[in-house]
This record gives structure tokens, sequence and C-alpha cells, in this order.
């Protein structure tokens, strides 16, 4: 077993109060998610992970993966690990029912979602990507497409692909040039070269589906002229059996800095004439298709600082609990009578192992947060329903990118917390910092998150939803105002911190109206702002909440009372640090812009 | 490892009655419900026991018998694993994890009277529950539980119920009405046949229990948890708790510490040192 531990009751108590589970109960569409349920889901869900797939992430990063012209290898406890995920059914966790999916919410599924990427973040991109196919053809695919690809993708039997950058088109996709060419009988040939597709080849399934972006003969230029395809990489008999094998290929796998065993391929399409591909959704829809995923893509990798976070926390709290250096400041001369103390006894690891646990609870809440959104925007009708979903769209790049930010200093304080040992590989903990480098560069660069939060999202409504969003924050500050002495930091500062970020909004606004690149050049630390305020939001009802419980009599005093400390310590270290943003929001683009480039290369 | 004995007579085969092939196996396995090992726990100072007021889990060591009664009803083709159980507080998560992994019912006795009780008042509990369960053809229980380590209670409730008891079992396969155990002893395994019904521990660690799919954990929901009380199973308090406990826990200490290792100096011989230190542990 690995050390990792699935925090379940952490989860729980965040989706009780951050992920509105009792009022998606209470809709038809979620019926079947009581409380109950979705806790024995997540208390099975988190020890299969600890126990099935933690043992094998150690050992992923050693091997990596293998490339021979035949296929991608990768480790074979992958292999093992994999088959009992698609026997237990964890894939179709949050699938719609009508092929075989169980049909929960985003929010929970964002909880197991943690939970495997804690365990083993490269082999959880398997299934990661699966579930954006899922989505893909759930929402695009004609029948037949569902009828013939959803069932096995849905046990995890096959496993999906996404396949959108090209040496020379990454952020900007409208510059890819894979070609679709229409065979005549319904289906097309594809041609062209795709990089960093992840698990673009592996031997734990016996299809693989890949979704190809790519352009017809009369396409527009730029994203307009971009479709969708579905190309397997053995065409699928009409008995359903998997048949000839296609032409498409990994012709290489990169050699990577963290999630080692994820094999990121470049993929060949059409080396022989082309690979079979089928259409899915119109002609040149094919961004529009990739939209509709995005949202829960961008979530998951938002998870993965939660996740990683977590994990590299949880070997630190161990370390520091374990190892004795120096005497105790202000205790017993020596520790006590064994020597040195536990690190664990001094104020700066102490800080260090606080600022992780609270961000990584403010990073859980916020994701929690923002898949109950969408949920809810799926589940309720009307203007209830609208009002989520733009809830969703303002914070889905918050949550991307402040969250693996911040899952970045959560895993580096982990080393710190380690002092030499953390740089030496076999403690293990450098392995959660080189895996968690990759999730502030993919799905959506942090900086292009930077750009779609005050580019698009701010706008929405004529900032009538960032507003809406601000408003519910101060009435939560309202709220903490009757909430008594031990709370009164948390409203004090999350007050100011909320009118920082109010203050700094209408600049953007404001700014960015006259002149965009004004406001871009601080989109980042807007960002930022947006996400630590957000947090600190999250972590006073966090507060609030768990003195409700300890109220209520709620079971296990000690660990909601960790909780509101916790989110005094967020709320008097890491709100104030919103008020720091505001110069590096405002400053504007002039200074980026004072010297060229080659002035900067001068040394 | 070598095999130390095979075939032949052992204590309970004298019961052997020739019957006809059993075409569906129904197995009873006695489960405990415990706190979770990866907690700190910790012990009442009054009454000097584990508090178990909290969250309890599935037993390790019971799913591994757990696991051997699927595989055996599934051999058979037919038949059904029930639990039996006792815990405080009506207290069934752990059930349901072995309600998940496929067995069919469960039996769980509940009851404040039982606070205290000892390993032989468990045995009467469980063997009250075992007849409740319905016509067994083969009982299950782990060889210890994992924290309260007495060992003794499926012995126990096999002499309560007049069953054969076979202990350390790591294979049972079911030839008619006749149980074929290997059953492991320190220098590789017996193998021992014994009629049915009979009561079998069995070691962990023998087979790989199923995790809970998906499917198991909506399904165990709806499964049925019969709730009784010590009056439904016509026990008197009085013969178990505290009240009926035939032993008492007079004093706990904490464990020693563990002590620094030996540290063997290599002069180029060193590793006669580590043969002669593994032969005084008598693993080689």
């Amino acid at each position: 077993m690995s050390d990792y531990r699935a925090p379940v009751k952490d989860a729980l108590f965040a989706l009780r109060h951050f992920g509105s589970i009792e009022q998606l109960a209470q809709t038809e569409r979620y019926a079947h998610a009581d409380p109950e349920t979705v806790a024995s889901v997540l208390e099975e869900q988190g020890r299969f992970m600890q126990e099935v797939f933690g043992p094998t992430s150690v050992i992923g990063d050693q091997e990596g993966v293998t490339w021979t012209p035949d296929g991608v290898t990768v480790p074979e406890p992958f292999k093992a690990a994999y088959a009992k995920f698609v026997a237990a059914g964890w894939q179709g966790l949050n699938a719609e029912t009508d092929f075989g999916g169980a049909g929960f919410p985003e929010s929970v599924h964002s909880c197991a979602l943690e939970f495997s990427t804690a365990a083993n973040a490269a082999l959880t991109m398997a299934p990661g990507l699966t579930t954006g196919a899922i989505e893909l053809l759930q929402e695009w695919g004609s029948e037949e497409q569902k009828e013939v690809y959803l069932p096995k993708l849905v046990t995890g039997e096959w496993t999906g692909t996404m396949n959108l950058t090209e040496p020379q088109a990454g952020s900007d996709v409208g510059l890819s040039t894979t070609k679709a060419v229409p065979e005549g009988d319904g289906s097309y040939r594809i041609t062209g070269t795709k990089i960093y597709i992840s698990f673009g080849d592996h031997d734990m399934a016996d299809n693989i589906i890949h979704l190809v972006l790519a352009r017809l003969p009369d396409a527009p230029a730029g994203t307009k002229g971009i479709s969708l395809f579905l190309v397997p990489k053995f065409l699928v008999n009409d008995d359903g059996s998997v048949g000839e094998r296609n032409d498409v290929h990994c012709v290489s796998t990169e050699h990577k800095m963290g999630i080692h065993a994820s094999p990121t391929c470049v993929m060949s399409y059409g080396d022989e004439g082309g690979a079979v591909g089928y259409l899915v959704g119109e002609e040149h829809r094919g961004m529009r298709a990739m939209f509709t995923m995005m949202n829960s893509a961008r979530i998951a990798v938002g998870v993965q600082g939660a996740a990683i976070g977590d994990a590299a926390y949880q070997k630190a709290l161990a370390y520091a609990q374990e190892r004795r250096q120096g005497r105790e400041i202000g205790g017993d001369a020596g520790g006590g009578s064994d020597g040195p103390a536990p690190i664990v006894a001094h104020p700066d690891v102490r800080r260090m192992l606080l600022f992780m646990r609270s961000h990584v609870e403010a990073m859980r809440a916020l994701i929690i947060y923002n898949a109950a959104a969408i949920d809810l925007s799926r589940a309720l009708d009307g203007d209830e329903a609208e009002t989520w979903r733009e809830t969703a769209e303002l914070l889905t790049p918050v949550t991307k990118a402040w969250c693996t930010d911040v899952g970045m200093e959560v895993t580096s304080a982990a080393v710190q917390v380690f002092g030499g040992m953390g740089y030496i590989e076999e403690a293990g903990v450098s392995q959660h910092f080189r895996d968690m480098r990759i999730a502030p560069i993919y799905e959506g660069t942090n900086g292009i998150q930077a750009m779609d939060l005050v580019g698009r999202k701010l706008g929405m409504r004529m900032g009538g939803v960032v507003n809406d969003h601000l408003d519910r924050m101060r009435a939560t500050v309202d709220e903490l105002a009757g909430a008594g002495e031990e709370l009164a930091s948390i409203r004090s500062n999350l007050a100011d911190a909320v009118e920082v970020l109010a203050g700094a909004t209408d600049w953007i606004m404001a700014n960015g109206l006259e002149d965009p690149r004004q406001a871009l050049a601080g989109a980042t630390p807007y960002l930022a702002m947006f996400g630590t305020v957000t947090g600190g939001w999250l972590m006073a009802r966090q507060a609030l909440g768990a003195r409700a419980d300890l109220d209520a009599g709620v079971d296990d005093a000690d660990h909601l009372r960790a909780k509101v400390t916790t989110a005094r310590f967020y709320a008097e270290q890491a709100l104030p640090r919103a008020a720091g943003l505001v110069a590096s929001v405002q400053a504007g683009a002039s200074v980026l812009y004072e010297v060229g480039p080659d002035a900067l290369a001068s040394a | 490892m070598s095999v130390a004995h095979t075939g032949g007579a052992c204590a309970v085969c004298y019961r052997a009655v020739a019957r006809d092939r059993i075409p569906s196996m129904n197995v009873v396995v006695c489960v405990k419900q415990i706190p979770d090992p990866a907690d700190p726990g910790s012990l009442d100072p009054q009454t000097k026991t584990l508090k178990r007021d909290g969250k309890l889990i599935l037993d390790e060591s019971d799913s591994y018998g757990v696991e051997m009664a699927l595989q055996l009803v599934d051999t058979a083709g037919g038949g059904e694993v029930t639990l039996v159980s006792m815990a405080p507080n009506n207290e069934v998560s752990g059930l349901r994890t072995a309600l998940a992994m496929g067995a069919a019912k469960a039996v769980l006795v509940s009851d404040d009277a039982l606070a205290g009780t000892d390993a032989l008042g468990t045995a009467k509990v469980l063997a009250k529950a075992i007849e409740r369960a319905g016509d067994a053809d083969l009982i299950l229980a782990a060889t210890e539980s994992s924290d309260g380590y007495t060992g003794t209670v499926p012995e126990q409730i096999a002499e309560l119920l007049n069953l054969p008891s076979v202990t350390f079992a790591k294979e049972i396969a079911i030839d008619g009405s006749t149980a074929k155990i290997q059953r492991q002893t320190e220098a590789g395994y017996d193998d021992v046949e014994s009629p049915l019904p009979a009561l079998v521990s069995v070691t962990a660690g023998v087979v790989e229990p199923r995790y809970p799919s998906f499917k198991g954990i909506m399904a165990a929901k709806s499964k049925p948890v019969d709730e009784v009380t010590l009056g439904d199973l016509g026990i008197d308090a009085g013969s178990v708790g505290w009240a009926g406990g035939g032993q008492e826990i007079v004093e706990v200490t904490a464990a020693e510490e563990r002590e620094a290792g030996t540290i063997v100096e290599d002069d180029g011989e060193g590793f006669n040192k580590i043969v002669d230190y593994l032969a005084e542990l008598k693993v080689i």
C-alpha cells in the first residue's frame, strides 16, 4: 500500500458545504446521488485508489513507458491496476446513464478524480482523457457513433484521446493543418501529425478512440475551419468486435519532466494513405464541440493542483512528525527527554504545513463549488440554471489556473519541509513537484486562462456575472458579523479582500474597454487575486460550516475544529496577499513594451 | 516451502457422512467491524478497552473469508453468502463493504448490553446469529480480528454449534458434502477433510479480496441487514457484556519503545553474522 490516504471525510464535508449535494439529490437528475450513497461510493473509490493506483505510482515514475514500432507499452503494474479499474466500473461514474454510465454529479466525480490523481497522476491521465471523449460523443456524436463507441468507453475497456496540438499549432489551434478528405462512403481519410497526445498509444486497452481536429478541403482559415473526427486505432466491425488496424501510429514518445508513465505521443495519421475517420458533429464546427468539454476538462486539470498538492502535503506531514532536528523553541530543553524535537515542532515548519493544508482545502472547495455549478445548471431549470451556468463559466479559468499555480507552491513547500532529502529522488516528494509542473501548461496555459477570465468572462452580462459573485462573497461577510470573536479575523480580512477584488475588477473593466492590452497585461496577477479571494470566501464558509456542524453535534470534533483553524490561517495569512497584487494588476502594459526584445537580450 | 503432510485422516474426518453433492452453497461469514487501523486509536481509561464509538470499517482479515465464500458459492453455481456481525450503535459501514463485494444479506447484533463482551460471550452471540441466518453449509471466520487478537472466537462458536472446526485454512474445495481444506502450518500445509457443515477459520492473505464494483456498491444499499438485539436472539443480557465476562482487563501498559537496531561492522565476514542472526530468528 502506498502512503497516500484519500481524504474522504474532507471531500464529503466539502460536498455538503460547497457542493450543494443535498440540493442536487432533490433534483430528478441526481436523485440517485443522495449523500449517503455518495459517501459509500467515495469511501470505496478512495480505498481502491490508495490500494490499487497508489502503489504503482513510483514504479511508473521510475520505469516510464517503452516505445517500439509496434506500439507503446506501459509498466506491467499499470496494466493490472487499470484492469481492476475497469472491472470495478469507475470510468462510468459521471457518464450519462444511456450507455451504462452511473450519471453521478461532476462535483462527486471531481472528488473521485482527486483521489485517483493523488494516488497516481500518470495513470489517471488515461481515464481522464476517456472522460473527455465520452463527453464529446454524448454531446455531439451521432446515434450510431454513440451506440458503437460509448458502451466500451464508459466501461473503460476502450480509452479515448484528444488530438488538438500540432508542432506549429499549440495555444493557437487555428493554425492546425491536419487534413480530412471525404471518401464518398460517409467516412473520411485523415492525414497529418499531432503532438502531445496523452495515452495516444498504450497496451492497457483493446482499442483507442482518437478524437482529432482536422480541416476539410473547403475549410476556411483559422478556428472556423476546423472539424472534429473520430479515428479508432482499430476499426470496429459490424458486430462490435475490434477489426482491422487503422492507419494511425505513435511514432515516438516524449521524455518528460514528470508523469513519466503517461505516454505523451507524437501521432502520425495517414502514413499509408489515410486513417479512416468519421465526422463528429457538423463540418467546420469542431471548436464548438471542443468547448463543450472544455469546462470539465479545465476543472479536471485544476483538480491536479488539489490532488498532487495533497499527496505531497501528506508526505511532508509524515516526514515532519518523524524527522528530529533542533530544540523546540520555547518548549522543553532538548524537545523533551528524547533529544532533538520532531521538526513539526518548529514554527516555520508549522507555517509551511498550515499553508499547504489550508490551500489544499481551498482548492478542493473551489473545484467542488465550480463543478457543482455545472451540475446545478444541468439539474435545474430557467433562471436558476442560467445563473449557475454563468457562475461555472466565470470560475472555470480560475479553477484551472489558480489551483495549478497553488498546486506548484504547495508541492514546492512539501519539498522544502524535507530539507535536503526533498531534493533526493528516493524521498519520493520530488515526484509530486515534477508531476505537478505540467498542469499550469496544458489544457490552455495559465496565461490563456487569465486572458479568458479578463477578456471573456468579466464582460459576461456587462459585468453582471462577476458582480453577482462579489455580492455572494459580501453576503458571507454579513453572515460572519454574527459569528463571534473566533471568526472575527476571517470576517474583517474577507471584507477587505472582497473590496480589493471589486476595485481591481472595476479597473480592469474600465481600462480593458479602452485598451485591451492594459487589462491583459495585468490578467495573471488579477486571476491570482481572484483565486485568492474566492478561495478565502470558501474557507470562510468552511469555518461557518464547521462551526454549524460542531453545534449540531456532528461526530469528529477534532476534524471540524481543525477546519476552523485552517480557515483562520488562510484568512490571516493568504487573504492579505490580495491587496499586494493591486499594483501589478493595475500597472498597465506600457512598462512591458518599454524595451524591445533585443534590449531584453542585452547583457 | 515443503509439504509437511498430505492426505489422510485428521481429527475431524470420522464425522464424514456421504451425502449427495450440494448443488448450491450457503456460506455464512463472521465479520467484525473495527476502528480504522490507519487512524490513531485510543483506549477508554475506565474500561481499558478500545474506543469503538466512531465509524467502523470491515476488518481486513475478514475480507479473505468473504472472498473465499464468494468464490465457493460461485464455483457451486448457486447459493449465497450471509454475513453475521456484532457491533455497537447498529454500525453497518463495514458490512456494506462486504455486501458490495457480493454478500447477499447480513445479520447484525447490536445491543448496549454487549459492551465489554469477551471472546466467549462474542462466540455465544455469533452462534445464535448464525442460527438465525438460516441453514449454512459452511461457516467461515478469520483466524483472529485485527483489533482484539484473541484468536479464539471461531473455535468457541464451533463448539457451541457442535460443528467440526478447522483452523488456518489457505484453500477450501467442496466435494459433495465434504470440505477439502489445506490447513496452513509452520512448515507447509496439511490436507484436511471435514464433513459439512463445518466452521473453518481462514488465514489472512490467502486469496485476493475483490474490490467492490460500482454496481456492487449501489446494489449493497438495498441488501437486507437484519438488525437484532440480544432479546431477539433469546440471549440473557446478564450472560454477556461486562456482567457475563469471564475475564477482566487488569492493567494496560504502553508497548516498549522499539530498541535501536544492531549495527554489524563488515570486516569481509559480515555475512556470517547476518546468517547467524537469521538462524537465531529461525527464519533460515
